[in-house]
């Protein structure tokens, strides 16, 4: 099943909404603008009634797998239940109905939310402050390097370089590089934790800081890590934290007591904002007291039982977005951390650890778990025993969608052939775990036995695999000039 | 506990199946030194008493309403329709991911695609993508693309463009080699001349002009646009923009203090592959069926790495995914009809507000569309008289630019009734 364009829909005659009327005697934009001002050609838009735009989106939704609906076990995107109290927190008038440039003495209750939830961040990633303002992940990472970059430049100190490990996300690199960093890659041990070895070699008096996860990406504690900020620190480089895998340990250790420098959370991984198709998100940054006074301006801050912006503050990077961050967001992050309280954070990670655990358990004999052992709230297997039979990681993953879960991360990290990524998270009941490691040995069964049939997968969705590269290749004959279909848009079809 | 289902004999049955006797040995790689047992948090509440505190925060802000609300530099309040949240608040949508696997995320691929189909149609231009943070961070990509394609490192900021994009700007351009300078004079070292149409002030500004002035020295011209005026006036397309960017909280979003809200940016066929960000394609199965698809990701951050011009990993899919509601319920005719009225209602109240004593029009010889600054006297106290009435007031711009001591920027929308209207007068007058 699949559902037109709005385009497609749309019905020349269909009437316009009722909307209200000036109602005042004044001139329109065709009495006083001049004639090269205005649009010549009118944008062509759809044309609907409000009960087929409900139905076509309603029909949409369908088409989608959920969190709501299904097992999403997505490693390193931690994707838990969506509280629907934070829904309902967020569209409160009182918020929703807000505008930034209000007075700040009409906003103390908004200011006081951003205050209290960057206390609570604190706690939980120990640090001694907070920039609620980054959008997203990967915005946040960058703004971590902007501090630490204004941080040694403060002190007259011209580094140029930021360590990554080989199993980083791309988004580390990437926002090392545009924060004008080189980027030096530190290399994995066969273990697959941080090779101190390699680090050393790598570290000098040219380096920034080095940007961890830990867990790693493999779902593996670095259990070097206070040799590992120990030899860090002692060049004069930082610590930097890529928090895409705090679910692990809330309650249980945190960032800051390891000897991380810079910290930022993913509010739409660990604290349950949803991901709504890939964001809004929220990024914040945690950082200790040295690098306090480049944080983004404006902070908030407390005195006397008053909420202030603070804009003044000289050493500051900048603003790194609008406003003052994502701000519903905020509310919904705040919302889930006051219904789980210190208590509730601490068991939601340990139970992500015990189930991610016990379906590694599950999986092992069935996947190959390349890096064993206890693992956090987090595995990686591998497809690669399948190699023979001609499965790869992406047939696995389709035949998952097939059988009604959706697909683990798959080909990441890189260091492990054929990756396969699960994250189940605290909030899918022992029940769904069985049922998901059922659905694995039932499509490695398939492997041996009907390779093709997998091959074919996901067959009972609303469309099969889709012909990606032929994409890729219509859009360059468009930009080429050998095509007239844009592939990237809808364009009316020639009369 | 809230929102975890495990129970206490389930714990027990999982540990005994991974054969541990308890959590602390699946714990056992972390330091001792590192182990903490719980936060110095409060407990946690109930879903009751959770609201309750979450409430009283929202009670202690102060919500002037829409009608009586007249102050915009960048967030409008505007009359959304019922149908944007229903869409948005459905959970298929809100709780789904980045759709990496399209076979089972068609509906946020394909209202991505219709999201993309519409910036272009509304911006003029040939392709847009997925969306991104806000107006601020979609400017500093533009002038990122900008740098890439031109090799040149100077970035022009011409006229009244909002303050805080600037300032984001600015943070961007640390470390991406970009040069940031104010001025509407290019040489053949500038990238690219950006410019807001409207400008931060309501004014409109010689779009034609300045795009022509950037390509006669082949820098781009960026224009940061607001997508409600495109109903009235040209649109970057139709005067030869490079890159359309601009912030799309008007349609469909509430102001919720600044954010979530949605960046757009649109190019023309050249810059196609310098986007930053999320594209969807139009793609079909094995049976023909039509699809939609993630596509040109050799551009992105996780096949690129460090060699990336953008670290962008999402968008705002929800938010593009209202904004797209919001056009589609609109219409081309409904939205020239809120365009259209927010312009009368400026025009009536500039011209009220102009015939009072002491207020002047700060720019007499310059054309608006709904929003305009106005010379006002005794500013900062006007306005505190007029928040006492329940009246979010002009915007006090001298904020940002000195030079613009005592100019309020007022702006109408179609929720701004002719009464409110009046109502506002006599506050001013009293």
């Amino acid at each position: 099943m699949t559902e037109p364009l709005s385009f497609e829909l749309s019905r020349d005659g269909a009437e316009p909404p009722r909307l209200p009327v000036a109602g005042v005697q004044a001139p329109g934009p065709a009495d006083v603008l001049s004639k090269d001002v205005l649009r010549t050609r009118r944008p062509d838009l759809p044309r609907l009634s409000e009960p087929e735009i409900m139905r076509h989106y309603s029909r949409m939704a369908s088409l989608n797998y959920s969190i709501s609906e299904q097992f999403y076990p997505l490693g390193s995107c931690t994707m838990k239940y969506n509280p629907v109290a934070n829904e309902a927190a967020a569209s409160l008038p009182g918020f929703a109905g807000l505008h930034p440039y209000q007075d700040e003495e009409t906003a103390q209750g908004a200011l006081e939310l951003m205050w209290q939830l960057e206390r609570a961040l604190c706690q939980v990633v120990g640090v001694d402050r907070v920039t609620l303002q980054p959008a997203a992940g990967a915005h946040g990472e960058w703004t971590a390097l902007r501090m630490i970059q204004a941080y040694h430049r403060s002190r007259g100190d011209k580094r140029t370089q930021v360590l990554v490990p080989d199993s980083a996300h791309g988004t580390n690199p990437a926002s090392a590089a545009l924060s004008g960093f080189q980027v030096v890659e530190v290399k994995s041990g066969p273990d697959g934790r941080i090779s101190l070895a390699d680090l050393e070699s790598k570290l000098s008096g040219s380096v920034a800081a080095l940007m961890l996860t830990n867990p790693n990406t493999l779902g593996l504690f670095e259990r070097e890590i206070l040799d590992v900020a120990e030899m860090v620190h002692a060049t004069g480089a930082m610590l930097y934290y890529d928090g895409a895998n705090l679910n692990a340990f809330m309650g249980v250790c945190r960032p800051g007591d390891m000897g991380f420098d810079a910290v930022h959370m993913n509010l739409h991984k660990t604290f349950t904002t949803p991901h709504g198709g890939g964001g809004p998100g929220a990024g914040p940054v945690g950082v200790k007291a040295e690098l306090v006074p480049f944080l983004p301006h404006p902070t908030v801050e407390k005195s006397d039982g008053h909420f202030t912006l603070d804009f003044k503050r000289p050493k500051s990077i900048g603003r790194v977005r609008s406003f003052y961050g994502n701000f519903g967001m905020l509310v919904r992050a705040y919302t889930y951390i006051l219904a789980m309280g210190g208590d509730g954070l601490t068991q939601a990670s340990l139970d992500a650890v015990l189930s991610a655990n016990y379906l590694m358990k599950q999986v092992e004999g069935v996947l190959e778990i390349p890096h064993g052992g206890p693992c956090m709230h987090e595995f990686v297997a591998s497809a690669h025993n399948l190699a023979a039979d001609g499965i790869k990681a992406l047939d696995v993953a389709k035949g998952l969608l097939e059988r009604d879960f959706y697909a683990p991360t798959i080909y990441f990290p890189l260091v492990v052939p054929e990756a396969i990524m699960v994250e189940p998270t605290e909030t899918e009941s022992k029940a769904t775990l069985d049922s998901f490691a059922a659905a694995l040995k039932d499509i490695v069964s398939q492997a041996r036995t009907d390779p093709a049939a997998l091959h074919s997968e996901p067959r009972s969705l609303p469309v099969g695999r889709l012909d990606e590269v032929g994409t890729a290749r219509q859009i360059t004959a468009y930009l080429t000039g050998q095509s007239e279909d844009p592939i990237l848009r809808w364009k009316r079809p020639a009369k | 506990m809230p929102y975890l289902v495990h129970s206490p004999q389930e714990r027990e049955e999982m540990l005994a199946a991974i054969g541990v006797e308890s959590m602390d040995a699946l714990l056992a790689d972390i330091p001792a030194s590192l182990r903490i047992h719980d936060l110095k948090l409060p407990r946690g509440l109930s879903e009751f008493e959770t609201m309750t505190a979450v409430r009283d925060l929202a009670a202690a802000n102060r919500v002037f309403a829409d009608r009586l609300t007249f102050r915009g530099g960048g967030v409008y309040k505007r009359f959304i329709p019922t149908a944007v949240a229903a869409v948005t608040g459905k959970p298929e949508f809100y709780t789904a991911y980045t759709p990496y696997q399209p076979e089972a995320s068609q509906g946020t691929l394909q209202a991505i695609f219709e999201f993309q189909t519409l910036i272009a149609e509304l911006t003029g231009m040939d392709v847009a993508n997925a969306s991104l943070y806000d107006g601020a961070t979609a400017v500093a990509e533009a002038a990122m693309m900008a740098r890439v394609q031109t090799g040149r490192d100077e970035i022009l900021v011409a006229g009244y463009v909002h303050p805080e994009y600037v300032e984001v700007l600015l943070t961007f351009s640390e470390g991406r080699g970009l040069r940031v300078k104010r001025g509407d004079q290019p040489s053949a070292k500038t990238a690219a001349v950006i410019f807001q149409q409207p400008d931060f002030l309501g004014l409109l500004v010689d779009a034609r002009a300045l795009t022509e002035r950037a390509h006669s020295v082949g820098a781009l011209s960026i224009a940061c646009v607001d997508p409600i005026s495109l109903a009235i006036i040209a649109p970057p397309g139709e005067y030869g923009a490079d890159i359309a960017v601009g912030e799309g909280q008007q349609l469909g979003l509430a102001a919720s203090y600044g954010g979530p809200h949605v960046g757009f940016i649109a190019c023309t066929k050249d810059l196609v592959r310098r986007l930053p960000g999320r594209l969807i394609g139009k793609s079909h199965d094995a049976q023909g069926r039509r699809g939609f698809v993630l596509t040109l990701t050799a551009r992105e951050q996780h096949i690129r790495r460090e060699k990336a011009t953008s670290n962008i990993c999402t968008n705002h899919s929800l938010c593009a995914l209202a904004a797209s509601v919001y056009l589609t319920y609109m219409g081309e005719a409904g939205l020239r009809q809120v365009a259209d009225v927010g312009f009368q209602r400026a025009h009536y109240l500039a011209e009220r507000l102009a015939a009072l004593p002491g207020w002047e029009m700060a720019f007499p010889e310059r054309q608006f569309l709904n929003e305009f600054p106005i010379i006002a006297p005794k500013s900062k106290p006007l306005l505190r008289k007029l928040a006492k009435k329940g009246i979010l007031g002009g915007l006090d711009v001298s904020r940002w630019f000195r030079e613009l001591k005592g100019v309020l920027t007022f702006t109408c929308t179609e929720v701004n009734d002719p009464a409110a209207i009046d109502e506002l007068i006599q506050a001013v007058s009293a």
